[in-house]
């Protein structure tokens, strides 16, 4: 019977990032005293060492198996937990996750890193087996100090063991891999013939084992059935000389009973470790050269599955059998119609409606998770990051249940983790200037998620110095940017810092400052149809605001019409759609017109004009304008007509063809037609550039691109 | 070169026969009516949806300079389809008529000569002679590559 473990390498990978992620936000959280926690961690390592060796990752097995010895003195209350400690289980949960990685790349990993780990993971339990002396250090220090024991063993297992999936004879010969097993079965219990149930299992065992393990090796393997049997591990020699670390060759040699096997085992061993420490020279020799041979390339971590919660898949069934349900009356209807039951078929349709939008909402929601996903790193890298820079700071997360699509789940993370760094590194001041400034010591950095119409917002604030506005100008200067005369306002100003190359700390360090990331920052966050906006008051702190759809797929739209085509505008970025009152238009240079709303002078877009359609409605005289906002910019689109409001499933331009400026997508209506969904910030943006082009006049400086553009619509 | 035939589908763009690679056809449609896309080049006649697939419909009269002409029932859009490594591009092309189905062997393929054609030399793989006539074979990946279809 063999089953194909690589299935379920998937779910123990999953599982095991999981169980990480659990050891580290705990390690973070880790008090002295807390039993429950340390508990925690230390089965979250069980788990991963128990899974790695079922799938044979050796090099996970073993390293995890030094950290878990480590936990099991913590939990033990053996040893205190100290910061260091923690520090240093810290950098253990690194490797762990290296080398998963590793393993499910089936790559190389960073062999320095680990060695360097494990040599610190050694040297603490070392230094605790010195005034301790029941555990061995380590697997490594256990095979460097030998020691041969007799074991006798009493296993009673209880009838329905074999049920379980557990088979004594696997037991039996993982037991002889440590030494040699004699084996004698009690076959007292075992009833008469015909009272056999074939499925229950009568038999107990004595085994005498004799190995160098320690007594909790043995127990490692009865581990999985350990609930379900009774059993006895005792040792025959009165000597104790396997709860003894300090195993040395002597002691053993004067163990009379086990002499003889002794003498050859030490010769074995002591070779052996000569070995081991070859070996070792080899691989840091082999480390160093593969170092420098190539650069590292770490492939994307992209697990295809979520986990959905139960209650949603209920949600969902229950949805789906009222789909059936208002399924077979409407088609019951329609077997046998007369037109006095349109009633009844009108209401069906009705029901039918709601039912889609049900379904379609849940499913969506499948999709969605909470955004602690996300957030869930940013403990540790705080941490880290206060360590690396001196600073005293502290990370307060809100709205961690706020749900997100998983897609932009997952591309959101790298653009939050560089607004993080920032604010750690530019952010928060030193405590010695914040002291000074009448701040407390500590720094805080928040995280918040929420939502706000058909958005997250996530904002990353700090208390720190906030953003010197005159430097960034007077960079902004220096890189040729803006003009020296230039009078910019504030969220202008801010707004350069997502220039590419651009970067105000005086002090590149490794954290950030090297001016690469704010654009691409940006630029990911616009790729994923959000923007981000800067507030920042000098000496109190800045606060970085990431606006988000929360799904990729779907799409609020009002739909319009211009000449014979429809549009759609996405509803959340119109202000409001009004007639023009002609006494509130004002028409400025050029063929620019403004429209006076309320204390605001909004430029008028005619959509025809800039989209070079035909249509009737040219004249701007009680038009139909429909106010949009993007990225601060209020504008009315001139639109013939407006049409109803739905959702729709966006299509994408690029697939087939390539991006059009001023569209974002497209997608079908329900007669099957294609319509263009409106990019708002292109279309600002176009016509932002139409009106420089022509207030400047000097055209050559400007791509070719915009310039075919604007020849075509001007 | 190679004996190995290879079927071309032809097509009639103002009298003259052209041909593609036929496993580049997807499907022949019946030309119907596009959604425009704003400030694109006048060959772009604009997209339609293929059954949730938008595909933008290419006039390959104007694209290869010549005439333009009224679409009517009888004008017929060619779906190609080309797959490369990283995306498959699925364009729409409006052709005058659809025409014969032949088999070319590579041998019987001659290089188009460099210049003394109105159609851009880039989209050609060669020319291949039917009885009296001759075909002019377009090379399909050239066809649907955005670089080339797009770069005027």
């Amino acid at each position: 019977m063999s089953v194909d473990l690589s299935q379920f390498i998937p779910s123990f990978l999953e599982e095991s990032f999981e169980g990480l992620e659990l050891m580290e936000s705990s390690l973070l959280n880790l008090q002295p005293g807390d039993h429950e926690s340390i508990h925690s961690i230390f089965r979250a390592a069980h788990s991963i060492k128990g899974g790695a060796g079922t799938f044979g990752f050796d090099s996970v097995t073993e390293f995890t198996h030094l950290v878990e010895t480590l936990l099991d003195e913590m939990r033990d209350g053996r040893r205190d937990v100290d910061p260091k400690d923690v520090e240093i289980l810290l950098a253990a949960v690194d490797c762990m996750r290296l080398l998963i990685e590793a393993a499910r790349d089936e790559e190389d990993y960073d062999q320095d890193k680990v060695a360097q780990t494990t040599k610190q993971l050694e040297q603490t339990l070392a230094v605790n087996s010195d005034d301790n002396s029941t555990i061995p250090a380590a697997s490594e220090n256990a095979e460097q100090t030998p020691a041969m024991a007799k074991y006798n063993i009493h296993f009673v297992p209880e009838h329905n063991l074999a049920k379980t999936g557990n088979d004594p004879l696997f037991l039996f010969s993982a037991l002889a891999e440590l030494g040699e097993l004699t084996i004698k079965a009690v076959t007292s219990e075992l009833p008469a013939l015909t009272d056999i149930d074939p499925q229950e299992l009568y038999l107990s065992w004595n085994l005498i084992l004799t190995t160098e393990a320690t007594i909790e090796e043995i127990q490692e393997i009865f581990e999985w059935v350990e609930d379900e049997c009774e059993l006895k591990i005792t040792q025959i020699d009165n000597d104790k000389v396997t709860n003894d670390s300090d195993k040395t060759t002597h002691k053993d040699v004067s163990n009379e009973e086990l002499k003889q096997t002794d003498i050859p085992t030490i010769a074995t061993t002591s070779q052996s470790s000569d070995n081991n420490a070859e070996q070792a020279n080899v691989t840091s020799g082999g480390v160093s050269k593969e170092q420098a041979a190539k650069p590292k390339t770490k492939a994307k971590a992209e697990v295809g599955s979520i986990r959905v919660g139960v209650d949603k898949v209920d949600n969902l069934i229950n949805l789906v059998g009222e789909l059936v349900i208002t399924q077979s009356m409407l088609s019951e209807l329609g077997n046998d119609f007369q037109m006095d039951k349109i009633e009844r078929l009108t209401n069906g349709l009705e029901q039918l409606l709601q039912n889609t939008k049900e379904l379609q909402e849940s499913v969506m929601r499948i999709r969605m998770l909470p955004i602690s996903f996300a957030f869930n790193r940013f403990p540790r890298l705080v941490h880290d990051l206060a360590i690396k820079t001196g600073k005293a700071m502290e990370l307060v997360i809100k709205g961690e249940q706020t749900e997100l699509d998983k897609t932009v789940m997952e591309q959101i993370g790298d653009p939050l983790v560089h607004l993080v760094r920032n604010a750690v590194d530019h952010g928060i001041e030193s405590a010695e200037v914040r002291l000074a400034n009448g701040k407390p010591e500590k720094g805080t950095i928040s995280l918040d998620a929420y939502h706000q119409g058909g958005n997250i917002v996530i904002e990353i604030s700090d208390d720190g110095g906030g953003i010197d506005r005159q430097k960034v100008f007077a960079k902004a200067v220096e890189k040729g940017i803006v003009e020296p005369n230039a009078t910019l306002t504030d969220s202008q100003v801010f707004d350069l810092l997502f220039e590419p190359g651009f970067s105000t700390a005086d002090q590149v360090t490794d954290i950030s400052g090297r001016g690469v990331g704010m654009d691409v920052v940006k630029r990911n966050i616009q790729s994923l149809g959000g923007r981000i906006q800067v507030e920042s008051t000098a000496g109190k702190g800045s606060c970085f605001k990431v606006n988000l759809p929360l799904t990729l797929a779907i799409l609020d739209g009002q739909l319009v019409k211009v000449g014979s085509e429809t549009y759609i505008i996405p509803l959340i970025s119109i202000v409001e759609s009004l007639q023009v009152d002609n006494e509130l238009v004002n028409r400025v240079s050029g063929d620019m017109a403004l429209y006076r709303l309320r204390d605001e002078n909004v430029p008028i877009l005619p959509i025809y004009q800039m989209f070079g359609l035909k249509t009737e409605y040219t004249s701007i005289n009680n038009a139909l304008l429909v106010v949009v906002e993007a990225d601060g910019q209020k504008v009315g689109l001139m639109v013939d007509n407006l049409l109803a409001q739905q959702q729709v499933v966006i299509k994408s331009l690029k697939e087939n063809y390539q991006q059009v400026i001023g569209i974002s997508g497209a997608t079908i209506l329900g007669d099957g037609s294609v319509a263009m969904i409106l990019d708002i910030p292109g279309m600002i943006q176009m016509a932002l550039t139409h009106a420089q082009n022509k207030r400047h006049n000097t055209p050559h400086n400007k791509t070719s691109l915009e310039n075919t553009v604007i020849g075509e619509y001007s | 070169m190679s004996d190995i035939e290879q079927e071309y589908l032809t097509f009639i763009l103002q009298g003259e026969e052209y041909g593609v690679d036929i496993l580049c056809v997807q499907e022949i449609r019946v030309w119907s009516s596009v959604t425009e896309l704003p400030n694109k080049p006048s060959y772009i006649k604009g997209v339609i949806n293929l059954r949730g697939v938008i595909i933008p419909i290419i006039d390959l009269r104007q694209r290869f300079s010549k005439e333009p002409l009224d679409y009517n029932e009888q004008t017929v859009t060619i779906i190609l389809k080309h797959q490369t490594q990283e995306r498959t591009m699925v364009v729409g092309i409006v052709v005058d008529a659809v025409s014969e189905v032949y088999k070319f062997s590579d041998k019987a393929i001659s290089k188009a000569p460099a210049f003394g054609s109105n159609i851009d030399s880039c989209f050609l793989k060669g020319l291949a002679s039917v009885e009296e006539k001759l075909v002019i074979l377009l090379d399909s990946a050239a066809l649907l590559s955005e670089d080339e279809l797009y770069c005027i």
